[in-house]
């Protein structure tokens, strides 16, 4: 890298359009994604795809391109994959043991000897 | 030290002109080797507090209600009422509890296991100057001596320490009167950004650093245990920073991050708050760290120990590609078996299915690890020095903390272990006569590099054998009691509770014989803390006064660390090492003489 | 002896030491905003049905830092280049533009902070509800210029131009049972915006500490020590990329969804 900088300015100016157009990208998908929340989807379901989907394109363009990681060292490349699962399991997990938890009142009554005494079905014996 | 000749980018163009003064040279230091130790003294300091804070609890455990003898008048002196009449009170108990756990982990073991020895041997090991970034290595430990203080504050603030817990679980640690919770809270962000800046440091040096030809397979496996270590701080300590975060929130924005719906505090009122919050999602955060952090206190004591039987049985390390493995496969693994300290939280048979799974899976490879270092051991002329003693005893130590976590980790068992003192005792065989046996090893092994000098052999054996007997003492009939359902957390040492009869069978009380064992387990942890008093007078006397060093290898030993001048002058070696073999070349036929160190 | 590839990339990794730091410390960073991205998950679905309030945030100034944003990475990236085509000038001008987009970002953020800190609800003794932001506060009574929030309806609608006309509401301090601004105590989603935002500015906050520096007074060392400076900006300006990409998915969470 010690003498690029003279002769890499050209090669440069090729990185740099690209750059642009990334840049230019950002934006077209910021707007698609307020466009698709001002018509209002009828599913929900649909519109946190659609955000979240243009957001993941729009990360992934300032991840790959902005950050270089398109063009990265395999050493990061694993750090990162690392991140990444860890990431993935801390969410899925956390949302996934929410999931589980029993909602709203838990009646033992199916069986009957976990009837209390004086609860209703108890009294139709 | 070789004279610099140019001015250095890193490390400011000074010390080329004149010997950097007092301050510059412990206080403000640069050098990895002096930021160990200054990261092990403080660190060596916070386990002897927060021994003491324990060895007044048991105190109260003992004779509730009695005044603590010595210093009761002195803790009533500067705490004030919590210890009127110099008695513990329940909320003292409670603050030195939490507190005795927080120092422990993070403040003490932490500290000592992967920052102190880890600055201080891991750059030697893989023949590197300095770690990759020196002056956030002196950052880091500048935020940890905060946190450090902060915590000791929170102590003479009104109101006391944190009394939640070390787990800080919250609605109670959002509610509980005073600001020891907010203290603790930010005690933390200090510490948890000192373990990330160390792990970045530590993880880019080994990336960086290695000396030409010391390619992965290597490196000492105490470098490997290192590396994992630093990652698990780097990747699991955020989501606690996090979860710290949102709880200093509701502390002090009173937000309801934490708190549920309808959340009643005392006297049944409803708590002025919005509610909507998740008790659970604290746990998992906390519980995120937590796991990959009792890791964190148990993979370097593996390496120390690894390095330090390798050494006195002469011979090399059997299956060390198991052991690099299996060390990879546990700091993977670590991030997700976090919920099975959650299993009594209701959240539900499948996942708890999953994480009883993945906790079976994680012990495989703990168990490969102690069957190498224990398989190592054959046919070795073992050399049976005070070091080589520590590291031995915390084979079965270790083993016996490993194997009663099963129980914990199965959710069936568990139901009826959890949070008694079978909880206590099994964590406690991990950490104490487990990590801490292998720590003191490691200092013992360790002190001739840095000081030059040894520590008494005689008195070492002293301490390894009163150590070794009390510790077993303490924690021996903890399982016991735990087993019988003695609940942790009780400033009364379950005095109530042991009147606690219901029916004939149906909640049993407490036996006389567990109930005494209370008595048994505080002479023992008091005789324990006496028994450190031989070290700690060999380690100040030895400075001076200890036998010299002959040579700069005296424990003829392979690996770089023992390949520089005694003690290591700043930038470590004399020419840059050149690596050519592995890290455990003891007696290998042909060779002159029974072991061969990796430079040559 | 001196710390190597320090400037220089080692051969086998083919990195210099601070970008393996700056990487670890945004794998670490991706874990503090992913820990609290969950939080966000786990509080959205533990609502209780229709207690999730959607639409309290401006969404054209949202949209607008965005923007913002993006065009501070632009720039960032465009200074970075600009050293490595060895044009110093360039350099300090697109850098400055940076430092400027993060100050406009900071301050439009703040207003609406305190935009929200203005926004009251007002619960009344007969559980009228009333909304809107406080206009004048005396012991005896407060001006409000909102509307009444009909039932089920709350706090709706604002950034789509709000449906309901909004006036001067005048209130007795003695009629109001409850008072509470839109701050991170109202509700938790309130909670997890503000604690997300705050630390998204203070990143913002430092990164632009970072970048005024090379730009100031630490630019010096391009003139020593070209490469090694062309590389702080490199990190700097990876740290920048990364603060914005977690505004990408701060955007659509808090505003949109
Ligand atoms: C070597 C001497 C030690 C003794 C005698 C000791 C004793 C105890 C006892 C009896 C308890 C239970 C207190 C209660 O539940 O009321 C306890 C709790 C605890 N100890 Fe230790 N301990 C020692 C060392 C350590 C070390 C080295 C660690 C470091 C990791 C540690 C970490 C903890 C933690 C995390 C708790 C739980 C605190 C809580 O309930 O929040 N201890 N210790
Ligand atoms: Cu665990």
């Amino acid at each position: 890298m010690s003498d690029h900088h003279a002769h890499d300015a050209h090669d440069f100016q090729h990185h740099v359009r690209r750059y642009l157009f990334v840049f230019w990208a950002l934006i077209v998908g910021t707007i698609i994604t307020v466009g698709a929340w001002y018509v209002k989807l009828d599913s929900m379901a649909l519109t946190v795809a659609i955000a979240l989907l243009i957001a993941s394109v729009k990360a992934f363009l300032v991840a790959g391109y902005f950050m270089h990681l398109i063009s990265e060292k395999k050493m990061i490349y694993g750090i990162l994959a690392a991140t990444a699962f860890f990431f993935a399991g801390m969410m899925y997990l956390i949302v996934w043991g929410r999931d589980q938890v029993p909602q709203g009142t838990i009646h033992l009554g199916s069986r009957d000897t976990f009837q209390t005494p004086g609860s209703p079905s108890k009294a139709a014996h | 030290m070789q004279p610099t000749t140019t001015h250095s980018h890193t490390h400011g163009a000074h010390e080329a002109h004149h010997e950097p003064g007092f301050w510059q040279k412990y206080v403000f230091s640069t050098d990895h080797k002096v930021i160990g130790i200054q990261y092990g003294v403080t660190a060596l300091f916070f386990l002897l507090f927060g021994f003491l804070l324990m060895a007044m609890m048991r105190w109260q455990i003992t004779y509730p209600q009695k005044p603590i003898p010595v210093v009761g008048s002195l803790l009533n002196a500067v705490l004030g009422d919590v210890a009127a009449g110099g008695i513990m009170s329940p909320d003292l108990y409670n603050a030195f509890g939490a507190m005795h756990g927080t120092i422990m982990v993070f403040l003490a073991i932490v500290p000592l296991a992967f920052a102190a020895f880890g600055n201080f041997v891991v750059p030697l090991q893989i023949g590197a100057v300095d770690m990759a970034f020196p002056r956030i290595n002196m950052v880091s430990y500048q935020a940890y001596a905060i946190g450090g203080v902060i915590m000791l504050v929170s102590f003479f603030i009104p109101g006391g320490a944190a009394q939640a817990g070390w787990t800080s679980y919250s609605p109670l640690a959002s509610w509980i009167p005073g600001h020891g919770q907010t203290f603790w809270i930010i005690g933390m962000v200090f510490l948890i950004t000192s373990s990330l800046l160390g792990a970045v440091n530590f993880i880019a040096t080994i990336i960086q650093l290695r000396a030409p030809g010391m390619t992965w397979m290597r490196m000492p496996f105490f470098v490997w245990a290192q590396f994992v270590t630093a990652f698990l701080l780097l990747l699991a300590f955020p989501p606690l920073e996090a979860a710290a975060i949102m709880q200093l929130m509701d502390k002090v924005a009173h937000t309801s991050f934490f708190l549920p719906t309808g959340l009643a505090v005392s006297g049944g009122e409803l708590a002025n708050i919005s509610g909507g919050g998740s008790p659970l999602l604290w746990q998992h955060l906390f519980w995120f760290l937590g796991h990959p952090e009792v890791y964190v206190l148990i993979l370097p004591a593996m390496g120390i120990v690894c390095e330090i039987i390798a050494n006195n049985t002469r011979k090399p390390i059997w299956g060390y590609k198991s052991l690099v493995y299996s060390v990879l496969a546990i700091g993977f693994l670590s991030f997700i078996v976090w919920a099975h300290h959650m299993y009594l939280t209701g959240m539900g048979t499948k996942i708890s299915t999953f994480f009883q799974t993945t906790t079976m899976i994680i012990s495989i490879p703990s168990v490969i690890i102690l069957s190498c270092l224990l398989i190592s051991l054959w046919g070795g002329s073992i050399r049976f020095n005070t070091p080589m003693l520590f590291a031995l005893a915390f084979l079965p130590m270790f083993g016996i903390g490993g194997l009663t976590g099963l129980p914990l980790g199965l959710n069936y068992s568990d139901i009826h272990l959890h949070d008694t003192y079978y909880v206590i005792a099994h964590f406690h065989y991990v950490v104490a006569p487990g990590t801490i046996f292998a720590l003191l090893a490691g200092i013992y092994f360790w002190y001739p590099k840095a000081t030059g000098r040894f520590m008494s052999e005689f008195w070492g054996k002293v301490h390894f054998w009163l150590s070794l007997i009390f510790m077993n003492a303490v924690f021996q009939p903890m399982f016991a009691q735990g087993m019988q359902g003695m609940l942790r957390r009780m400033s009364d040492g379950a005095a109530n509770y042991s009147l606690a009869k219901v029916g004939t069978d149906a909640i049993g009380g407490l036996t006389d014989a567990i109930m005494k064992s209370n008595i048994t387990i505080s002479h023992a942890a008091w005789a324990l803390g006496l028994a450190q008093i031989p070290f700690i007078i060999n380690f100040f006397w030895s400075l001076r006064h200890g036998k010299k060093v002959t040579s700069d290898n005296p424990w003829e030993a392979t690996t770089l660390d023992w390949q520089t001048p005694t003690p290591p002058p700043h930038g470590n070696f004399v020419a840059q090492p050149q690596v050519h073999r592995g890290p455990y070349e003891y007696s290998v036929p042909g060779q002159p003489k029974d072991f061969t160190p990796q430079n040559t | 002896m001196e710390i190597p590839y320090v400037v220089q990339p080692r051969q086998d990794t083919g990195l210099y030491n601070a970008k393996v730091g700056i990487w670890l410390f945004l794998a670490s960073e991706v874990m503090l905003f992913g820990a609290l991205f969950s939080s966000y998950i786990i509080l959205r679905i533990g609502a209780a049905p229709g207690e999730w309030p959607v639409g309290l945030l401006n969404v054209w100034i949202g949209m607008g830092n965005t923007l913002v944003l993006i065009t501070s990475s632009i720039t960032v990236v465009l200074a970075w280049a600009s050293l490595k085509m060895n044009n110093f000038a360039k350099f300090k001008v697109y850098q400055g533009f940076t430092i400027l987009l993060a100050m406009t970002f900071v301050v439009i953020k703040s207003f609406e902070y305190t935009d929200k800190f203005t926004h009251y609800e007002v619960v009344l003794q007969d559980n009228t509800i009333y909304d809107g932001h406080l206009k004048e506060r005396t012991p005896t009574h407060v001006v409000i210029h909102g509307h009444k929030v009909e039932h089920g309806r709350h706090a709706e609608g604002e950034a789509h131009g709000s449906k309901t006309p909004h006036t001067d509401i005048r209130i007795e301090r003695a009629q109001i049972k409850k008072m509470e601004n839109y701050g991170p105590w109202h509700n938790t989603y309130l909670a997890i915006y503000f604690t997300l935002t705050a630390l998204h500015a203070l990143h913002v906050i430092g990164g632009a500490v970072v970048i005024g520096y090379l730009w100031g007074p630490g630019s010096k060392l391009w003139k020593t020590d070209p490469e090694r400076f062309t590389n702080r900006i490199e990190i700097s300006g990876l740290f920048w990329h990364f603060v914005d990409l977690v505004w990408i998915f701060l955007f659509p969470v808090l505003y949109l969804l």
